[in-house]
């Protein structure tokens, strides 16, 4: 066997770093995780080492199973609408000089900045009647009265845009920049208008991109809890709200566990169906 | 193929085009009227103007000032996807995400034409760039030869009005460009298309071009035959752009004679022109000369460098001008000179060309 094949304690040692990460801040965080999901909870107490499956028995609960349903459609929703809003902005943003294009990345990424707290309260605010934006229309003399926006399932789905929408952009934002002009420009020199060459070309040839980043916003806006506990009704609430209510609220950390271990599988198999799709229906 | 001998279309006329950047002038007013049926290259060193030229005419740049008429119809305004032109890119721009069918077929599609109809047309253009049964390649597994075909048979798919090709082999090792020069000029003569092709490399203009504009600094600087061209510039930049040459300035007393350097010229043409001129004298045609030197139409000088280039020989010849004198040979007819050699350099007559009044 020659020495190219076997790989050597120097190739070891490169992969040590990332696999030692990941082991200490993904695999034992994981690892403890699952083991809690089978604790035994002591009521008005905390939680003992135990091997039950009363978490797991709860967890398919009709309630339980719905909310996990509506977490997921919501976020697959939020993913579309960001992909639907961000592409377009996106491609027409690195179309623009260098100058305006650059203030309004700064402008678009500075959402970042803002916790979701903060998010979820200003939406709360403008959305509301005491002083939202529906008084702006009132006093415009669209409106006869203020009225309130929220707590409803477009404000929940409104926030979660927002705050997903800046990834969304960052994500598309590279590759995009990276289109050939050229290639656009030949195919209204065939006879394309500007309309057809967007959805001709450069919408399927952005097609990975926009998969990855449509994934990104359902992922993302799947662990977020503070807007939809601010914005939406009970009915409105994603597990996520559930699993920082059990924890924190009830104290029943087991059970927290066990939803948040179903929450992450039910998230993998929709990234894993969405690959699959995306690759057996790519054009050859 | 539709298109035949008879097919007279695809005549451009441009009048006054101007396009301006900001504050930078890309091209500085041109007029110019192209014939049917011909290949014409725009040829230039890079920044004079004659791609944008090219995108005005594609309709992906909007003249600043000017029309444009394609066989009498203004299309100034009229935008790319209207034009009925077809336009090879210089990064090719085949689109990644379709095989080779499908970027040929592109525009058909566009145009809403039948499955039948497309996949035929396309097999007929992959015959005619010698793709045959290549359509359901993916473009990512061609070579830089084979993706040049595929732009070729796109851009003509629609049998355009007009084919514009935008510097289109210069991504090709030399060897290869040499190769489609020749295919394509072969190509846009079974057609009869009217074609115009963007360079810096005069030797592509001259393999192929019916007509050359030779452009400079968003001006034409002279429009003609390639070998006209050559032989007769109209410039000192035509001169040093198309092929090298050896500059010679000098005094014309108005009976055919010049005073280069202090010793006597004489001249073929334009034998009355009088004051000071500047002379052309191809590498090529000047000789270098050891015993029986004649009087009139030489310099002396010491030679510099000499090299061997296999087809050509060369001498580098210091004749106390501002630059060396540059004398070519074939090896059939080559005097054998060393490096430091004392030598006399003949310009004849009938090879100094008057290129600055």
């Amino acid at each position: 066997m020659s020495e190219r094949e076997r790989p050597s304690a120097r190739t070891y040692g490169v992969l040590a770093f990332p696999v030692g990460m990941l082991v200490i801040f993904f695999l034992i965080p994981f690892g403890i995780m699952v083991a809690t999901s089978f604790y035994h909870r002591i009521e008005g107490a905390f939680y003992e080492p135990a091997f039950e499956l009363a978490n797991w028995q709860r967890l398919f609960q009709p309630v339980f199973l719905e909310r996990a349903l509506f977490s997921i459609g919501i976020c697959l929703l939020a993913g579309f609408v960001c992909i639907v809003v961000a592409f377009p902005f996106t491609y027409f943003l690195t179309r623009m000089r260098r100058r305006p294009q650059v203030a309004l990345l700064i402008v678009v990424l500075s959402a970042l900045s803002l916790s979701e707290v903060i998010v979820a309260f200003s939406w709360y605010i403008l959305l509301g009647r005491a002083s939202g934006v529906s008084n702006i229309l009132v006093w415009l003399g669209v409106m006869n009265e203020a009225a309130a926006y929220q707590p409803s399932f477009a404000a929940v789905l409104l926030g979660l845009c927002y705050i997903a929408f800046p990834y969304c952009v960052l994500t598309l934002y590279p590759q995009l920049t990276r289109l050939d002009p050229e290639i656009t420009e030949a195919a209204q020199t065939l006879g394309a208008s500007p309309w057809r060459t967007f959805w001709t070309v450069v919408v399927p040839i952005a097609r990975p991109i926009i998969v990855a980043g449509f994934l990104l916003v359902f992922v993302f806006t799947l662990g977020s809890y503070i807007i939809a506990f601010f914005l939406g009704r009970p009915e409105h609430w994603t597990l996520s709200v559930f699993i920082a209510d059990q924890a924190s609220a009830n104290a029943n950390v087991p059970f927290a566990a066990a939803m948040a271990i179903f929450l992450t599988v039910l998230s993998l198999v929709v990234v894993a169906l969405v690959g699959f799709i995306e690759s057996r229906t790519r054009t050859t | 193929m539709s298109q035949g001998a008879v097919d007279v279309r695809g005549g451009l006329k441009l009048e006054g085009l101007v396009k301006r950047f900001d504050d930078v002038t890309a091209v500085a007013g041109i007029d110019l009227e192209l014939p049917p049926g011909k290949l014409i290259s725009f040829l230039g060193p890079s920044g004079c103007g004659k791609t944008t030229l090219l995108r005005m005419i594609a309709g992906l740049e909007r003249p600043t000032e000017g029309r444009i008429f394609l066989d009498d119809d203004d299309i100034t305004d009229r935008p790319a996807y209207t034009r009925d032109i077809g336009m090879v890119f210089q990064s090719l721009a085949l689109f990644p995400h379709l095989n080779v069918a499908g970027n040929v077929g592109y525009g058909l599609r566009i145009r809403g034409a039948e499955k039948d109809r497309i996949s035929s047309r396309v097999d007929e253009l992959l015959t005619l760039v010698s793709l045959e049964g290549m359509g359901d390649r993916r473009i990512q597994q061609l070579s830089g030869g084979q993706r040049q075909r595929v732009a070729t048979a796109r851009a003509l798919a629609l049998e355009p009005r007009l084919f514009l090709l935008d510097e289109p082999l210069s991504a090709l090792d030399a060897n290869l460009r040499e190769q489609l020069q020749v295919e394509l000029r072969l190509l846009q003569q079974h057609l009869g298309i009217t074609t115009i092709i963007v360079t810096h490399d005069q030797r592509e203009a001259m393999t192929m071009s019916d007509l050359v504009v030779v452009m400079s600094a968003g001006h034409i600087e002279q429009v003609g035959p390639p070998l006209e061209v050559y032989r007769q510039p109209g410039s000192p930049f035509v001169a040093g752009f198309i092929g090298r040459t050896n500059l010679l300035r000098g005094e014309a007393a108005g009976d055919g004679s010049v005073a280069v350097a202090g010793r006597p010229f004489d001249i073929a043409g334009e034998a009355d022109r009088t004051g000071e001129v500047t002379l052309s004298v191809r590498p090529e045609a000047a000789l270098l000369v050891v015993e029986g030197v004649p009087e009139r139409n030489v310099l002396p000088g010491t030679v510099v460098f000499v090299r061997d280039l296999g087809e050509l020989f060369e001498c580098f010849v210091d004749c106390g001008l501002d630059e060396h004198v540059i004398v070519a040979g074939s090896p059939r007819d080559w005097v054998p000179v060393q490096q430091g050699a004392q030598v006399a350099v003949h310009f004849p007559a009938e090879a100094c060309v008057v290129v600055v009044p």
